[in-house]
């Protein structure tokens, strides 16, 4: 049956040549590769082993402290976000009132704005947060760091938090009530089970994001990683400083959302038809 | 030094600090506007190479925004704020050795927050693109419209009234984020306000007020963004 084989009919072939859109193309990602080749003919040709002996060892440390910065905020600020996501979803007026307000002032302003207003703006309080024995506690920059990122990641939570729980179809909050269970074991054994794979991907982003916002600590003292750079720029006006310091980022987000999405891969399979 | 009530401090004038901290809002809308159109036009252009046919488009508009979402907004800042006028003092030394360049904090602030901005606007704009069934396209073309005409008459009517809500979480991010140029100098509101809370030492007032201003320019984009709703739904029900 050679005749049928030769009949069937062929995909048309791809198209080949140089339209418009293949030139741009190749233009742009040569240009990314130049760029590429710039940066890194940069990094070569100002490789400095003074530079990178003094401030290495200051960059790994500024890594540490931005690591610790986003790690402690980002628990905390869960921890705060369960009763703000409660309060979101309760049907008390005030209640959810308030948290409203809550949400909403910590989403509408600049997370620098906050920050400032923590650590300059508490140092307006000197006397009374001494009397309470406070003060300590918002003497340093690092803490003033932590507790405002904590506040205002657990605004964002909160919201990722009410947004996955109310993805949760009603039935299924119906059929654990039929079954006789209380509240709090739906919430734990039906509820947050599925909500949580709604959640995973917002909660990954807003880890990145949290990430990318802990370089704004810098400004207000805090040696962290841009911390650091800022400082061996200072110093040394060497704009590797910075570039470093971006590499560094960008592999600790790429990272991070390659995890996420692993992550993703792996407790989805069995929703995968 | 006397002691100032705070509505002195807040006053309009010499003495007061509220027509300083008003400048500074203005610029923030200023800066906040002028960077919308130019990060609209790039991340819609970044949207069309994504979803191209064509694997070099789609890798080099991946590239751009992995770079821009990746990179914290400050680092991105600084780079371009530092490290241009010494890219840009290396190609001009060529013409004219005894030349000195800045870039002027509102110019850089513009370029950067509409490099960031234009790569979540792409995310939302290739997310709306994805959402026009093919069949809008092939009924352009099969009515004898142009690729440019389908385009314009047919896909992006459509494309902006669902891309809209994204669309306006990238605005409010933008405007939250132009307080991180007031780091490299501009004289905005977190800016102006931080100058003032250091003169005065009330600095929670200031800031107080500071987050106050962005709080009503987020309140005052949700009145806006929502008639632009109205008024796109209204468009949607003539037809």
């Amino acid at each position: 049956m050679s005749a049928a084989a030769t009949m069937v009919e062929r995909p048309p072939p791809r198209a080949r040549g140089w339209p418009r859109r293949r030139i741009a193309g190749y233009a742009l990602v040569c240009l990314w590769i130049l760029f590429g080749i710039g940066i890194v003919s940069y990094l070569v040709l100002a490789w400095n082993p003074e530079f990178f002996a003094k401030y290495a060892p200051a960059y790994l440390s500024g890594l540490g402290v931005t690591l610790a910065l986003v790690s402690i905020s980002m628990v905390l600020g869960a921890i705060l976000s369960v009763p703000v996501a409660y309060g979101r979803m309760s049907k008390n007026r005030i209640l959810s009132g308030l948290a409203y307000c809550y949400v909403y002032f910590f989403r509408g302003t600049p997370l620098l704005v906050q920050t400032y207003l923590v650590y300059y703006g508490l140092g307006s309080f000197r006397v009374e947060l001494q009397s309470v024995g406070l003060w300590d506690f918002f003497k340093d920059a690092f803490n003033c760091g932590v507790f405002a990122f904590a506040l205002n990641t657990a605004a964002y939570q909160a919201e990722i938090l009410r947004g996955a729980i109310e993805s949760v179809p009603r039935g299924q909050w119906e059929g654990a009530a039929s079954l006789g269970l209380h509240k709090l074991q739906t919430l734990r054994k039906i509820i947050l089970p599925q909500a949580l794979i709604v959640a995973l991907r917002p909660y990954g982003n807003e880890l990145i994001l949290m990430v990318k916002a802990s370089a704004i600590v810098a400004i207000i003292t805090v040696y962290d990683l841009m911390g650091n750079a800022k400082l061996a720029f200072a110093n040394s006006f060497d704009i590797q400083a910075y570039i470093w310091v971006a590499l560094v980022y960008l592999v600790m987000v790429e990272i991070l959302r390659h995890g996420v999405e692993w992550i993703e891969r792996r407790i989805t399979v069995h929703l995968k038809r | 030094m006397p002691a100032q009530s705070i509505w002195t401090l807040l006053s309009w004038g010499p003495e007061g600090w509220l027509d300083d901290i008003a400048y500074g809002a203005l610029i923030t809308i200023a800066l906040a506007l002028a960077t919308l159109p130019i990060g609209l036009t790039i991340g819609f252009f970044i949207a069309l190479a994504k979803q191209s046919e064509e694997p070099s488009l789609r890798l080099a508009a991946n590239i751009y925004t992995t770079v821009f979402r990746g990179l914290p907004e400050l680092v991105t800042l600084f780079l371009f704020f530092f490290g241009m006028p010494i890219l840009l003092q290396h190609l001009v030394r060529y013409f004219r050795p005894d030349t000195t360049i800045d870039v002027n904090s509102f110019v850089a602030g513009m370029i950067v927050l509409a490099l960031i901005f234009s790569s979540y606007a792409s995310e939302v704009f290739l997310s709306a693109f994805r959402a026009i069934p093919k069949g809008q396209y092939e009924g352009g073309y099969a009515i004898g419209l142009s690729n440019w005409l389908t385009m314009r008459k047919v896909i992006v009517p459509q494309l902006l009234r669902i891309a809209f809500p994204g669309l306006e979480n990238c605005w409010l991010s933008l405007l939250k984020d132009t307080s991180l140029v007031s780091v490299v100098g501009l004289a905005e509101t977190l800016r102006n306000a931080s100058i003032a809370a250091r003169v005065t030492k009330h600095a929670f007032l200031f800031f107080g007020v500071a987050s106050l201003v962005f709080l009503g320019l987020a309140v005052l984009s949700s009145f806006a963004t929502s008639a632009i709703l109205r008024s796109l739904g209204r468009r949607e029900a003539q037809r």
